[in-house]
């Protein structure tokens, strides 16, 4: 493993390479963690950030002293080129797009795998035996203090949408949500809204006629609100906005309580597996993170908690299983996004 | 028993073939509920992904110039609410694929509308079951027919198949057990009527030949009717053969009487001692043979008397001293004592005087015979779990002869080739103790030299 012994010799925690093999799929970050002692390498590919991840990360290698992770940053489009369409060789895939590990399931490209621990998951939390969720983040509200200081924050989207009608001068370019077009996660939430929740379009229309911006990602949402350009982001992604909430002021969390989606962040071994047994043991340890308290805070994603689920009743996690594979339906998704461009983009 | 060899146990047989049959009918059972089974869970994934196209080509619709379709979300999560299989699908027009999965096989052969069709067949590494349906859209005046093709793989099958299998491998094993243990039983039963009569025939004396009667179940009337009819011919030819003893012996006795009474004449008128000693031999032998007929005589009397017991109260006291009475002249003759040990009380069994009569005689007689001259015979009466009738002689016992075979026809002990006798004197007071059901009991004198015979009768 030269590759290994390299940053070895140059003792470095994190590296992007340079000097990267050549592939089609679009990789924005690549990190090395090289083995405490010993020459295995597991070779992750994910769409979490390596922020979330490298204390995981840590705390794997600390129990498995002999491996070296590769990370590999990419976002969920990319991935699923990388697995579906390239067969690029990793060992792990995590992905917060559920329909996408889903589909990857489906159509034959991940490899089975039951232990003691993954037992220990809730039956909607596993699927096949091939896709395991290790987290679940809601999709949340994120309101700007400075905004709701003397109003009162809506609880459902019925006071959302009388809200909207009733100040939309106020309202005017100051609500943002996902744009679906190039956000996948943005795309799950809201196809899983226009199916559980009835006005979700009317909703959509309230913001389109509000000329509200659209996002590719949380965290640009979440500065917007924070620095008071926005009122309220829509479908944020809860895990992010609290790990923002330390050192970002200016706004905060609202679940709302007629209903809200729940993503689970999920792990599967593809086909194109090398070092299974360091595989299997990161699923274990993935699925398990709910009794690492000290893992769960340093890198803010909150474990499958089915406790945590019962208490709140709005909590809906996002099924796994063929039904995540009806929005990726070439036509379906071409007609989805046709309303909801109709819908909010209003000249 | 000689000459009968065992082979074969008819319970075995019935034991094993109704287990045989049980097994059989196991494994039909089980065959059948996999084959059931199997179906039963084939027509439910069958009738889920009809269910799921037909949906999905209700959702057709013409779009201005072309066909399309929103694919409804319940098509799917319907699947995937029952089992976690994989999906497939494909919608066909005219040869293009509208959407789906491309390299998904679809075959429309004989199909036409409002059909479906469900084929199995191996897609990317699984084995599934798939289903085609065919919808007609207008578009433009224009009917143009859509093909829509759903498969999923069979886990969900396979689970339900499983888990019907064990439960009728349970079954089947239990039903297996159980009807092996009612075979068990089964035969057992079956063959109670014939242990029955074969133990009541083996229970019989020597001499019972009565018919077997009473309840006997259907298969074994020929049998027992065989039986019968033999016990019927063999107590004919008994009867015969003895009557054709006594008939014999009843001729020859007369003539007997004749020639001794002549020889006795004849020793009167002889003078030369030698030639009385000849006379007296030959009148003892002629007394020994008349002896010999009259015991053939009561030994027929014995077996028919036996055979047609009729029962009286009888006192075994008073018959013995009436037969000591009896015999008491033959024992004078050689100064034998006749010592009766007696008691006062009569001793009352239900009998025929007439056998147990004979039964005494015969064995004072054998008594007597075999006594030196001037000696003692005890006679008693007593009472010793059941009674007792006891002759005691100071003659020369049995010898080294097996006591338990005296007492059989024509046997007679090791030592007594001297002296003329038949051996059917032990015989017939073995038979008479038999047919009132009490025993003969030989044994050596304990005093000293001698014999001692006795006969016990149950106390009624």
């Amino acid at each position: 493993m030269c590759i290994s012994r390299f940053c070895a010799a140059l003792g470095a925690v994190a590296l992007i390479l340079a000097a990267f093999p050549v592939s089609a799929f679009e990789v924005e970050e690549r990190h090395f963690f090289p083995a405490i002692a010993g020459d295995e390498v597991l070779r992750i590919i994910s769409t979490a950030d390596e922020d979330a991840f490298e204390p995981i990360i840590r705390a794997y290698q600390a129990q498995n002293p002999a491996v070296a992770v590769d990370y590999t940053i990419a976002s969920s489009t990319e991935v699923m080129r990388a697995i579906y369409d390239e067969g690029a060789a990793f060992d792990l895939v995590i992905s917060s797009a559920m329909d996408l590990q889903t589909k990857l399931a489906n159509d034959g490209f991940a490899l089975a795998y039951t232990s003691a621990q993954t037992e220990t998951l809730p039956d909607w939390a596993i699927w096949r035996d091939q896709v395991f969720s290790f987290t679940q983040e809601p999709a949340v509200l994120v309101v700007s203090e400075a905004f709701f200081a003397e109003i009162g924050v809506p609880k459902n989207r019925r006071d959302l949408i009388n809200l909207l009608r009733r100040e939309s001068a106020w309202f005017k370019g100051r609500v943002g949500t996902y744009d679906v077009r190039t956000s996948g996660l943005g795309y799950l939430f809201a196809t899983q809204d226009s199916r559980n929740i009835e006005s979700y379009w009317r909703l959509t229309e309230l913001m389109g006629g509000l000329k509200s911006p659209l996002y590719c990602c949380s965290s640009d949402m979440i500065r917007d609100v924070a620095s008071g350009k926005l009122a309220f982001a829509y479908n944020v992604l809860g895990s992010y906005a609290a790990s923002r909430l330390p050192e970002t002021k200016g706004f905060h969390i609202v679940e709302l309580e007629d209903f809200t989606s729940v993503m689970l962040r999920t792990v599967l071994m593809p086909v194109s597996v090398e070092n299974q047994s360091a595989a299997h043991r990161m699923i274990d340890f993935l699925v398990t993170m709910k009794d690492r308290p000290d893992l769960v805070a340093a890198s803010g994603l909150p474990p499958v908690d089915e406790a945590a689920l019962d208490a709140n009743t709005a909590m809906r996690p996002i099924r796994l299983g063929p039904g995540l594979l009806v929005f990726l339906d070439r036509l379906k998704r071409d007609r989805f996004l046709e309303n909801w461009e109709n819908s909010i983009v209003q000249d | 028993m000689k000459g009968l060899i065992a082979k074969g146990s008819i319970r075995r047989r019935l034991v094993l073939q109704l287990g045989a049959v049980a097994a059989i009918l196991s494994i039909a059972f089980f065959l059948v509920v996999q084959v059931v089974a199997d179906r039963a869970a084939q027509d439910t994934q069958d009738n889920i992904i009809a269910a799921a196209a037909t949906a999905i080509a209700d959702a057709l619709y013409a779009d201005r110039d072309r066909v399309t379709l929103e694919l409804p979300y319940s098509a799917f999560s319907m699947l995937g609410s029952i089992s976690q299989d994989r999906v497939f699908y494909r919608v066909v027009e005219r040869g293009q694929t509208l959407t789906g999965y491309d390299d998904l096989p679809i075959s429309r052969k004989g199909i036409s509308e409002n059909t479906r069709r469900f084929a199995s067949f191996t897609y990317r590494g699984e084995m599934v079951r798939a289903v085609t349906v065919v919808r007609s859209v207008s578009l433009r005046d224009e009917r143009r027919a859509v093909t829509v093709t759903v498969a999923q793989t069979q886990r969900g099958r396979a689970v339900i198949s499983s888990r019907i299998t064990a439960t009728a491998t349970a079954i089947a094993a239990v039903f297996f057990m159980v009807a092996t243990g009612l075979s068990f039983w089964a035969a057992q039963a079956a063959l109670r009527p014939i242990n029955r009569v074969a133990r009541s025939v083996a229970r019989r004396g020597p001499n019972d030949l009565r018919l077997v009667v009473g309840e006997t179940p259907t298969e074994l009337v020929p049998l027992v009717g065989a039986l019968n009819s033999f016990i019927a011919r063999l107590r004919v030819s008994l009867l015969r053969s003895e009557e054709f003893i006594a008939d014999a012996a009843h001729r020859v006795r007369t003539p007997l009487a004749t020639v001794r009474a002549q020889a006795e004449l004849t020793h009167r008128r002889l003078n030369k001692p030698e030639h009385k000693k000849a006379i007296r031999e030959m009148i003892r032998a002629i007394d020994e043979s008349s002896r010999s007929a009259g015991q053939l005589l009561d030994h027929a009397m014995v077996t028919f008397r036996t055979d047609s017991l009729e029962k009286t109260p009888v006192d075994l006291v008073g018959l013995l001293a009436e037969t000591c009475d009896r015999l008491a002249p033959t024992a004078e003759l050689k100064d034998i004592e006749i010592l009766r040990e007696l008691p006062e009380d009569p001793f009352e069994i239900p009998g025929d005087p007439v056998l147990i009569q004979s039964a005494l005689r015969n064995i004072l007689d054998n008594a007597i015979k075999y006594s030196p001259d001037d000696s003692q015979i005890t006679v008693r009466a007593f009472e010793d779990d059941g009674f007792w009738l006891q002759v005691r002689d100071q003659g020369r016992g049995f010898g080294d002869a097996d006591l338990g075979k005296l007492s059989q026809r024509f046997s007679r002990g090791a030592n007594v080739a001297d002296i003329v006798g038949s051996g059917l004197g032990l015989t017939i007071a073995d038979e008479v103790a038999g047919a009132h059901f009490g025993r003969l009991v030989i044994s050596k004198n304990k005093k000293g030299a001698g014999a001692c015979v006795s006969l016990v009768f149950a106390q009624p």
